[in-house]
């Protein structure tokens, strides 16, 4: 009898697992070794928290998980997270506002409707964030992180693509746009749909003629963005400050020799970024992206503080780095069998072979060992032990827990 | 329903009793003998023909819309707008209001309250307007009378902006225009072949048109003034009493302790009549809505029925609404139903029934939160709760297969081949209050009054 599984999610078997840990423990080791530390938000939080204007955009909020909670007769909604980066800033305004910089990080499940049911509705993210500081060497650094938990984790092929919200956003405030209109287009922009400015736009070729300049950008040297400055119109000085914060942020990428890609036009549901928003693939597959938000803890009701920070996506990830897991080796792995009357003798040893470093399975019936790399047989007369190696067949018997360790040592 | 009939009619299906003062519910096609026909509420059609009951169905385009707000990958269809019956749903304000316009509620502080029958399209109409904190209560009706004390939105149906108007109502933005609409089932279209039926209606359409509606046409006014009134005062003790048939049950209480009230029940449809006691105001809304509006405090003292009490605390356990006094009138029974040729008479047997069947049971209520625990606790497996409003017995056997209804005598029950399986609880009218409400001592004093005197006409002081 088939039992149904929940459309759109799935579940992780062993091997998986194994796999899932790598990147996990990987990406832990690393943050922790930056200086961050790993917080956990709930996996419920207010709806409110995500319907601003400024954080998620249209497209995405339409399809959260929302539900009344059991308490919701005052019609408030909750979802499950859709996004791990809100939820920290909630978490940094209620408890960590009084000191100045925060690296934080989390391994955590985020939920968005799919509605083919094809595509994964639980997400796992490798998140973390750099809050209280705003600089082009706080935007390298989180950059210089992710790609480090890579290269670590050993895929292949990493390319970085970056673009700057903030110089759009600031091209688009010279469009003289309702604050709505604004986040509209914006919304649009990031959502993929690079043909809304000149579809609205027909009036002010200029501006759209630098926009799409913008757009079409695919440059590979900060040296690429200051020809790109001298070719903007002389009468747009506000847009200097982005382009010598996007030129900076460059710049330190180029001295660590990393490899990049300027794409002006990198969609992306979320509009709380303000300032360099980065993606990284690994050939065609996007296996992370974040960017900088400075505006959206101050939105949410926080201090004015500015903040960047980014997320791989764990389950894609997976699929990249799979082939080059291997569990524990079987020459690690004992299968313990049990003869009436020896149970606590092969308790006794069992115990032994775990602090010893080993896996020790007790055997509860099981016909062969497969999956060990040694067979125990604990007996209850002489000799004690009967040890056999599964790879060549070799027998020995001993009288004591120590030999039974010295005979595994010596293979 | 009479345009319906007339396009029918064109068709050449022949139905034997589709009028408005029809009382079955089955139809009969001589054109086309072997299709079931079946009439339901508006409201009912589209999730019929959603989960598969039906393959086809003609209803509202508002309802239709209304289920896809909230579950866009599901087997429904639009297939075509039948150019009749025509309305529009309009995001509106009280002209009175604090807010009279979209700019104004999105500046607005607090959280937004938004009243409406609609509450999937309210829902994502406040999350197009970018609201920043919004509450959506659903409403089984009499929309119109919450703002602005109440909600300071509503969505609701109407012909026009002039109708809104004379409802104390400004329009902030058109949300839908509808009209008569066929829908199918997505899985029906693909595997059935239903050409010949959809064919025969289609082609008597008056006047042809794609099933397309502005959806998104929220044309915001931008005359709309601004006025404010004052709050309601802190000591006015707000009173909710039932529209409908409780309404004359209701007035003989308070005629009974001397409590004058003008205008209720209401032949012109007001909705906020006035009365001899001081410091109260008063609105009609449905009993249904009342214990959500009085646990979040809009409402001090509402008169209801113990079931809504009930089918509201099954969904918010945590709710501060309290029953504060039985009424004693309206008493009714929530029953268990099934068809008389189901082999079981009682719950355990209708288990039993369940479990040999290895399908999802059907069970269709009024009352989902109260039918939803009922099923779960008699572990009735794998079973699903459909929504329905109004006329449940119509459900038995083809589209539900056991129904959580009340009734008075049973009558209407037998009337339609179905029995009593089992019955959940007893149900009168009862005053019901909220504990968490926080009083001053003169609007307390208020309370207690009106408490003392509704206890004095049923007899328990």
């Amino acid at each position: 009898m088939k039992v149904d599984r929940c459309k759109g999610f799935k579940d992780l078997l062993p091997e998986e697992m194994v796999c899932f840990r790598l990147i996990e423990d990987t990406f832990r080791d690393r943050c922790l070794k930056w200086g961050y530390r790993e917080v956990r938000t709930p996996a419920l939080e207010y709806l409110y928290l995500f319907t601003s204007v400024g954080t998620l955009t249209p497209g995405m909020l339409r399809r959260v998980y929302s539900f009344l909670d059991w308490d919701g007769w005052s019609g408030e909604r909750v979802v499950l997270k859709p996004d791990g980066t809100i939820p920290v800033a909630r978490m940094y305004i209620e408890n960590m506002a009084a000191q100045k910089i925060a690296r934080l990080f989390y391994v955590t499940n985020v939920f968005m409707f799919d509605e083919t049911g094809k595509k994964s509705r639980e997400r796992w993210q490798c998140g973390a964030e750099l809050i209280g500081v705003n600089s082009p060497m706080a935007d390298a650094e989180l950059i210089a992180l992710a790609i480090e938990v890579l290269q670590k984790l050993g895929i292949k092929n990493i390319e970085l693509r970056i673009s700057h919200a903030g110089l759009i956003k600031a091209l688009l405030a010279k469009l003289a746009l309702s604050h709505s209109e604004q986040d509209r287009i914006f919304d649009k922009i990031l959502d993929g749909d690079r043909e809304a400015l000149a579809r609205v736009y027909q009036d002010k070729p200029e501006l759209v003629a630098a926009l799409t300049l913008l757009l079409d950008m695919k440059g590979r040297s900060s040296g690429f963005l200051k020809n790109v400055k001298a070719l903007l119109p002389q009468q747009m000085p506000e847009l200097e400050p982005c382009i010598d914060n996007f030129a900076a942020i460059c710049q330190i990428i180029e001295n660590t020799g990393c490899d990049y890609r300027i794409d002006m036009a990198l969609g992306k549901g979320f509009e709380y970024y303000t300032g360099i928003i980065f993606h990284l693939f690994s050939g065609e597959q996007n296996i992370g992206g974040g960017g900088r938000y400075d505006a959206l803890i101050p939105l949410m009701g926080g201090q004015d503080t500015p903040a960047a920070g980014f997320a791989l996506y764990l389950d894609r990830l997976m699929k990249l780095v799979k082939q080059d897991i291997t569990e524990e080796p079987m020459a690690k792995r004992i299968l313990v069998t049990v003869a009436p009357g020896a149970e606590m003798t092969a308790l006794a040893i069992a115990g032994k072979l775990r602090e010893a470093g080993y896996i020790a399975g007790l055997s509860l019936g099981e016909e062969r060992a497969s999956g060990y790399g040694w067979l125990l047989k604990v007996r209850d007369k002489s000799p004690m032990f009967v040890l056999t190696n599964q790879s060549n067949d070799g027998e020995s018997a001993v009288e004591n827990d120590s030999e039974v360790i010295d005979l595994l040592g010596r293979e | 329903m009479a345009e319906t009939a007339k396009l029918l009619q064109r068709a050449g299906w022949e139905l034997d009793d589709y009028h408005d003062k029809t009382r079955c519910y089955r139809l009969k096609s001589q054109k086309y003998p072997g299709i079931q026909i079946k009439i339901f509420q508006d409201k009912d059609i589209p999730v019929q023909v959603a989960i598969g009951n039906y393959d086809i169905g003609i209803c509202g385009l508002d309802w239709t819309e209304e289920l896809l707000a909230r579950y866009p990958g599901s087997d429904l269809v639009k297939v075509k707008e039948l150019g009749y019956g025509s309305g529009t749903i309009y995001a509106a304000t009280a002209r009175n209001g604090s807010a009279t316009d979209v700019e104004g509620l999105i500046k607005s502080k607090g959280t937004v309250r938004i009243a409406s029958e609609y509450p999937n399209l309210a829902e994502s109409f406040a999350e197009r307007l970018r609201l920043r904190r919004f509450s959506i209560y659903p409403l089984w009706g009499a929309a119109e009378v919450f703002p602005p004390e109440s909600a300071e939105m509503v969505l609701l149906p109407g012909k026009d902006e002039n109708e809104l108007s004379a409802k104390g109502l400004v329009s902030i933005g058109k949300v839908l225009d509808y009209g008569a609409c066929l829908i199918a089932n997505k899985k029906s279209l693909k595997s059935k072949d239903m050409a010949e039926m959809l064919g025969s209606i289609i082609d008597k359409l008056p006047s042809a048109g794609e099933c397309s509606v502005s959806k998104n046409n929220e044309k915001v006014s931008q005359t709309a003034g601004r006025h404010y009134i004052k709050e309601v005062e802190k000591d006015v003790v707000r009173l909710a009493l039932p529209d409908g048939h409780q309404q004359s049950h209701v007035r003989r209480i308070l005629d009974s302790v001397g409590i004058k009230i003008e205008d209720y029940p209401s032949a012109t449809g007001n909705r906020r009549p006035t009365s001899s006691l001081d410091g109260v105001y008063i609105k009609v809304i449905r009993p249904q809505d009342m214990p959500l509006q009085v646990a979040n405090g809009n409402f001090d003292l509402a008169i209801t029925g113990r079931d809504w009490l009930s089918e509201h605390l099954e969904q918010f356990p945590s709710s501060p609404v309290r029953e504060m006094l039985n009424l004693k009138y309206g008493r009714v029974r929530i029953v268990a139903v099934v068809s008389k040729d189901v082999a079981a008479d009682d719950i355990d047997s209708l288990r039993q029934v369940c479990r040999r069947g290895h399908k999802s049971y059907r069970v269709a209520s009024e009352y989902v939160n109260i039918a939803d625990r009922y099923a779960r606790e008699n572990h009735l497996g794998m079973y699903r709760v459909i929504p329905t409003w109004g006329a449940s017995e119509a459900f038995l056997p083809e589209d539900a297969d056991l129904l959580i209804e009340n009734t008075e005598t049973g009558g209407t029950i037998a009337r339609h081949n179905l029995k009593i399986i089992d019955t959940l609880f007893e149900s009168t009218a009862c005053l019901i209050g909220s504990t968490a409400g926080i009083y001053g001592s003169v609007k307390s004093e208020r309370v207690a009054s009106i408490v003392d005197r509704l206890k004095k006409a049923v007899g328990e002081s």
